[in-house]
C-alpha cells in the first residue's frame, strides 16, 4: 500500500482570455508531488511558474483537469471551503513579502491565526515561536518598513509557518533578496523540509536557490522542459 | 498651455469611479442649493407678483389681510367718487370690491382639509389683473351662482373639472370656468360673483377694495382723501406692498432654512473636493516626479491639478442644473402662515439662479482644489519618481 | 491583536482623507439633526395636545365663527364633560414681524379643561378679577421682557382698534411640548367692544373646545355632535385636538415634505462621500486583500474588516457631528427667532433625533461599503497579489 501523493496535477490546462484572444499558459499539465517532498519549479519569466501555485492554492481555476491537494479536489471546491482549506492547509510565501505595512512583525505572524479558535495567550506563544524559528524574536514590534528585505521575508516565512499548514508553496521567495539575504531564507526552507517534513514547491528562476531542493522540475512555455 | 489644459480635463475620467462619486456628490449639494433659490423664486412669482405696481388695495384701518377686513357697501360707493381713479372705456371708474373667504377642501386623495380662498368678485377683476385669463370653459355669467376655479385648485380639489358642483357657503355652484394667473396666487384662488357669495354667507360687507391709480402720481393725494375722511376708516396699500407682506413670513422663513442648510452643506462639499483632489495628487505622484523630471515647473503643475478640480466643479454644477430643471415640474402647495389660505407655486428656475448655482459649485471645486494643487506643486521631484504607484 | 486591530490600524493609514470624510459627513449629521428637529418643532403642537379634548368649528372653515349659543347645547351632548371656546384675537405687537398667538377664551373653564397650563391659585385670581388682564407663557414673557403688572399694546386686526392688555399672570407649561408662547385674554371684554362697533360680529366663537370623559368614545361623540348641528345655521365640523393640530401641519405639508425629503437626499450625500472615500482607501490595498484571502480569509472577512473600516468613519463623524449639533442649534434658533419671531414654540435637540441620525448615517455607511467591497470580491486573487500601488 502506497501513501497517495500529496499534491497531484492530472491534465491541467489553463489559459486565459484577454479581448477576444485565448491566450494559453497551461497545456496538459501533470505533477505529482510526495509528501515530503522539496520540490522546485525552474523556468523563465512568463512559463506559467506561478499559475500552477495558484492553481494548487486554488487561487485560480484550471480551466481543465483535476488538481488534488492535502486531502481534497482543489479545483472542485466553493470559495468558501477553499478559503478554510488553505488556512488550515497552505503555507505560502511571497516574492515580495506582501505584508501588510499597517502591523508589527508579530501581528503579521498572528494574522492567520486569528483564523483559528486559539487563545490570545496561545497564540502570543505561538507567535513567538514562529519569529524565533526565523531568527526575528528580537524584531516582533517592528514595522515592515523597519526591517531590511531579508527580515521581512524571514516574517513572512513565519507567517506561514505559524499555523503549522501541510504544504508550503513558494513563489520567487529570494527573488528580491541579495545573496546573504537569500541563502538564510534558503536555509530556512531546507530545515522546514528536512526537520519538520513539510512538503514544499517553490517557483524559482534563481539555480542557486534551487540547488536547495530535493528535486527540479524544469519548465517552459507550459510545459515540462 | 493647451497640452496642460487637455491633461488636466482627461485625468478626470482617468480615476472613472472616484470622480464620479465626486461629482455626484458635489451636484447633489448644488442641486439643494438651487432648489431653495428655485423655492424663493416660485414663491415670489406665486406672492409677491400677484400684485400690480398701479393698483391700490383699501383694507379697514387695522385689518392685515382680506380675510379680517371689511368695508360696508356706503363705503364703496364715496371711493368710487373720488379723484385719481383711472376709468374705463366707458368712463366707469375702476375700482373693484370684493367679498373674500376661506373655504375647506379636501384633496382628491384624502388628506386633512386645506383652506381655499374664495374671492366674490365682478367681470372687472380681469381688467385689474390682466394675468389672470381663463384658459377653458368661460368666465361666470353676473347674478348667476357660476364659479371660476383656480388651474391648481381645479387639478388638485376638482378632478372632474367644468361642470363639477362645489358647495361654498349655503348653496351649490357650478363650476364654469378654469383660469390660469402665470403661476400666481390667483391660480389658487376660486371667483364668482360678489352679490351672491356675500348672500350666501349672509353677509353686507365687502372685503376690500381695488383701484386703479389714473396715474402713479395719483397716489399720495387719494391716500390722504381716504385717511382724512371720517366715514370710510380704511387704509389704503399699493397692492404690490400688500402681497410683499403676505409673503414676508414664508419667504423669510424658507430663506432662513435654506441659508442655514447651504452654509453647513457647503462646507461639507468643501471637504469632500479637497480629499478628492488630494487623493488624484497622491495617486499621481510618480506622474507629478515625471512631468517636473521633463521640465514642466511647479506653476504648471498648480495650473493642471486646479483646472482637474474645476472641471468636477463644472460638471457637478451641469448636474445640478440638469437636476434643477428636471424639478421645475415640481408644483408645492402650502398655507401661506400670513393669511392661513393655501398657495401653490412651480419651483422656478431663472437664469440668476443657474448662475449662482454654477458659481457656487465652481467656487466650491476652486476652494477645495487649491490645498492639493499648492501641494502637488511642491512635492520635490525625486520624491515624486520615488513613490509608488503608476 | 483582533480583526477591530487592523479595522483601526487601516483607518489610521490615511489619516488626513479620514479627517476630511468624518468632518463632511459631520456636517451632513448636523444639517440632518437641524431638519428633524424643525420638522418636530413643527410637530410640537400635535404631540402637545390631549386626548381628551375635541375641537368643534364650523364646516365650512376656521375663519366663520360658530354661534355662542351652541355652548349649552354641546354641555348637553352626551359623554363631554366640559366645553370652553376660543377665538383667534389677532393682535399685531409693534410691527408685523412682533406676532404671537392671542386667544381670547372664556377665563373660568379655559383653565379648567387646559390643565397643562400651570399658573398658581394667586395668580388665577388676579386673571379672573382684572378685564383688561391677560396671561402669558414663560418664553412669549422672555421674548419681550414682559413682567406681572406690565401693559402690553395691540393693534387689533380682526378686533379693529388699538388694545391694550395687562400681565397679570405667567403660566408654564407641563411638559416640554407645551406651547409657551400663548398670550390668552378675556373673550367676554374684546366682545363687549365688538359688539359696540361691529355688531354682525359679536357673540360668535372661533371654535369650541369639548373634553370628554372617554378618549376611546371620542369618534363617536364627534359623530353626536356634529349631527345635533346638521342643517342648522352653523353646521360643524368636530374631531380630536391631535387631528386638529395635525390638519394644521398637514396644510403646510409641501414644506414638511420637502424638508423629510432633504434629510433623505443628506444620506444620499453620506453615501457618496464615505464610498468615495473606501473606494480609494480599498483600491490602494488591493494587493493586501488578495494576501489576506491567501492567508485563508473568508468573504465574510473581508466584509466585516471594510464595513468595518466604513462604520468607524462614519462613527467618528457622528460623533462630530452630535457634538457641533449642540451649540449650533442654539445659533440656528436665535437665527430663526430673530428673523422670525416664536414662529416655533422651541427648537430642541431630543436625544432620539440624534440617535435617529446617527443610526441612519450608520445603516448608510454599509451601503457604502457595499460598492468597494463587491470590486475586492469580484477581482481574481491570483490578478490582485500581481497588482501593484
Amino acid at each position: 500500500m502506497t501513501t497517495p501523493p500529496m499534491i497531484e496535477c492530472c491534465h491541467v490546462t489553463k489559459s486565459y482570455v484577454r479581448g477576444d484572444q485565448e491566450i494559453p499558459v497551461l497545456q496538459n499539465f501533470n505533477l505529482s508531488v510526495p509528501v515530503g517532498q522539496f520540490l522546485a519549479i525552474m523556468g523563465p519569466s512568463g512559463s506559467g511558474k506561478t499559475t500552477i501555485l495558484n492553481l494548487i492554492a486554488g487561487l485560480d481555476r484550471p480551466t481543465d483537469g483535476t488538481i488534488r491537494a492535502a486531502g481534497i479536489e482543489v479545483s472542485q471546491q466553493r470559495e468558501t471551503d477553499l478559503a478554510r482549506w488553505r488556512a488550515r492547509h497552505v503555507g505560502f510565501i511571497f516574492q515580495f513579502y506582501n505584508l501588510i505595512p499597517v502591523l508589527t512583525a508579530a501581528e503579521n505572524v498572528e494574522l492567520p491565526l486569528l483564523l483559528t479558535p486559539l487563545s490570545k495567550q496561545e497564540r502570543a506563544k505561538r507567535v513567538r515561536a514562529a519569529l524565533e524559528l526565523v531568527g526575528l524574536g528580537d524584531r516582533l514590534h517592528h514595522y515592515p518598513r523597519q526591517l531590511s528585505g531579508g527580515q521581512e521575508q524571514r516574517v513572512g516565512i513565519a507567517r506561514a509557518i505559524v499555523g503549522d499548514p501541510t504544504i508550503f508553496l513558494a513563489d520567487e521567495p529570494t527573488g528580491n533578496l541579495d545573496r546573504d539575504a537569500a541563502e538564510s531564507v534558503m536555509m530556512l526552507l531546507r530545515r522546514l523540509h528536512q526537520e519538520l517534513h513539510k512538503t514544499i514547491v517553490m517557483v524559482t528562476h534563481d539555480p542557486r536557490a534551487a540547488e536547495y531542493a530535493q528535486d527540479i522540475l524544469h519548465f517552459d512555455k507550459g510545459k515540462e522542459a | 498651455m493647451k497640452l496642460l489644459w487637455a491633461y488636466g480635463v482627461r485625468n478626470v475620467w482617468s480615476r472613472g469611479r472616484t470622480t464620479a462619486l465626486t461629482v455626484m456628490g458635489m451636484g447633489l449639494v448644488s442641486l439643494i442649493f438651487l432648489s431653495v433659490l428655485m423655492l424663493g423664486d416660485g414663491l415670489t412669482r406665486a406672492l409677491v407678483d400677484s400684485g400690480s405696481q398701479a393698483n391700490v388695495l383699501l383694507l379697514r384701518q387695522g385689518a392685515t389681510t382680506e380675510i379680517s377686513s371689511g368695508l360696508y357697501r356706503n363705503q364703496t360707493h364715496i371711493i368710487r367718487s373720488l379723484p385719481g381713479i383711472a376709468s374705463d372705456t366707458d368712463g366707469n371708474p375702476v375700482a373693484l370690491a370684493e367679498s373674500v373667504v376661506l373655504i375647506s377642501l379636501t384633496k382628491t386623495g384624502g388628506e386633512a382639509p386645506v383652506n381655499v380662498t374664495v374671492r366674490g368678485t365682478q367681470p372687472m377683476a380681469f381688467t385689474l389683473r390682466p394675468q389672470v385669463h381663463v384658459v377653458e370653459g368661460r368666465p361666470w355669467q353676473p347674478g348667476a351662482a357660476e364659479i371660476v376655479v383656480g388651474a391648481q385648485i381645479a387639478s388638485r380639489f376638482l378632478p372632474q373639472g367644468i361642470g363639477s358642483p362645489l358647495r361654498i357657503g349655503k348653496r351649490d355652484w357650478l363650476v364654469v370656468g378654469i383660469m390660469s394667473a402665470d403661476g400666481t396666487a390667483f391660480e389658487s384662488e376660486i371667483w364668482g360673483d360678489a352679490d351672491l357669495l356675500m348672500a350666501a354667507y349672509g353677509r353686507e360687507s365687502y372685503s376690500s377694495m381695488t383701484l386703479r391709480l389714473s396715474n402713479d402720481a395719483a397716489f399720495e393725494p387719494l391716500n390722504r382723501l381716504i385717511a382724512d375722511d371720517p366715514r370710510l376708516m380704511l387704509q389704503m396699500k399699493r397692492e404690490r406692498d400688500y402681497y410683499r407682506e403676505k409673503s414676508v413670513t414664508l419667504t423669510t422663513f424658507i430663506r432662513v432654512l435654506g441659508f442655514t442648510f447651504t452654509t453647513i452643506f457647503s462646507i461639507g462639499a468643501l471637504l469632500g473636493g479637497t480629499m478628492t483632489m488630494y487623493g488624484a495628487v497622491a495617486a499621481r505622484t510618480r506622474e507629478i516626479g515625471m512631468l517636473r523630471a521633463l521640465g514642466f515647473v511647479p506653476a504648471h503643475i498648480f495650473f493642471v491639478f486646479l483646472i482637474e478640480s474645476l472641471t468636477i466643479g463644472a460638471a457637478a454644477g451641469g448636474l445640478a442644473l440638469a437636476g434643477g430643471a428636471a424639478l421645475q415640474t415640481v408644483t408645492l402647495s402650502t398655507m401661506n402662515f400670513s393669511t392661513f389660505a393655501e398657495v401653490a407655486f412651480r419651483l422656478t428656475l431663472t437664469p440668476p439662479s443657474a448662475a449662482a448655482t454654477l458659481g457656487f459649485s465652481l467656487l466650491i471645486s476652486l476652494l477645495g482644489g487649491l490645498p492639493p494643487a499648492i501641494r502637488a506643486a511642491h512635492i520635490p521631484v525625486v520624491t515624486a519618481l520615488q513613490a509608488p504607484g503608476r | 491583536m483582533t480583526l477591530a486591530t487592523l479595522i483601526v490600524r487601516n483607518v489610521r493609514r490615511q489619516a488626513f482623507r479620514v479627517v476630511l470624510t468624518a468632518l463632511g459627513i459631520a456636517t451632513i449629521i448636523l444639517t440632518f439633526n437641524l431638519i428633524i428637529t424643525t420638522v418636530r418643532a413643527w410637530y410640537a403642537g400635535v404631540e402637545a395636545s390631549a386626548p381628551n379634548r375635541l375641537i368643534t368649528r364650523h364646516a365650512a372653515s376656521l375663519s366663520i365663527h360658530l354661534p355662542l349659543s351652541y355652548r349649552d347645547r354641546l354641555a348637553a351632548v352626551n359623554g363631554v364633560t366640559g366645553v370652553t371656546f376660543a377665538n383667534w384675537f389677532g393682535g399685531v405687537y409693534r410691527d408685523a414681524k412682533g406676532f404671537f398667538p392671542q386667544f381670547a377664551v372664556d377665563p373660568d373653564s379655559f383653565l379648567d379643561l387646559h390643565p397643562e397650563l400651570l399658573v398658581d391659585p394667586d395668580t388665577q385670581q388676579n386673571f379672573l378679577s382684572d378685564r383688561r388682564a391677560c396671561l402669558i407663557g414663560r418664553r412669549l414673557a422672555d421674548l419681550y421682557g414682559w413682567r406681572v403688572g406690565d401693559a402690553i399694546p395691540l393693534k387689533g386686526t380682526l378686533y379693529p382698534g388699538d388694545w391694550e392688555f395687562v400681565v397679570r399672570g405667567i403660566y408654564r407649561g407641563a411638559e416640554p411640548s407645551v406651547d409657551e408662547n400663548w398670550m390668552v385674554i378675556r373673550w367676554d371684554s374684546v366682545n363687549e367692544r365688538r359688539r359696540q362697533f361691529d355688531p354682525d360680529r359679536a357673540d360668535t366663537v372661533g371654535w369650541y373646545v369639548l373634553r370628554i370623559a372617554d378618549p376611546s368614545a371620542a369618534g363617536a361623540v364627534s359623530r353626536a355632535v356634529d349631527d345635533t348641528f346638521a342643517n342648522s345655521v352653523a353646521e360643524t365640523r368636530t374631531e380630536t385636538e391631535q387631528a386638529f393640530q395635525a390638519g394644521f401641519v398637514a396644510m403646510s405639508g409641501s414644506i414638511v415634505r420637502a424638508l423629510e425629503l432633504l434629510a433623505i437626499v443628506l444620506n444620499g450625500v453620506t453615501l457618496l462621500v464615505l464610498a468615495n472615500t473606501l473606494v480609494m482607501a480599498v483600491r490602494e490595498r488591493t494587493r493586501e486583500w488578495a494576501v489576506l484571502r491567501t492567508l485563508g480569509f473568508e468573504r465574510r472577512h473581508l466584509a466585516a474588516l471594510i464595513t468595518g473600516e466604513a462604520l468607524l468613519i462614519a462613527g467618528l463623524g457622528s460623533i462630530a457631528g452630535i457634538a457641533i449639533t449642540i451649540p449650533a442649534t442654539d445659533l440656528y434658533a436665535t437665527l430663526v427667532s430673530t428673523k422670525l419671531g416664536n414662529f416655533f414654540q422651541q427648537l430642541v435637540v431630543y436625544p432620539s433625533t440624534l440617535l435617529l441620525g446617527t443610526l441612519a448615517t450608520l445603516i448608510t455607511a454599509c451601503c457604502a461599503a457595499a460598492l468597494p467591497l463587491v470590486t475586492v470580491l469580484r477581482n481574481k486573487v491570483a490578478d490582485d497579489l500581481r497588482h501593484i500601488g
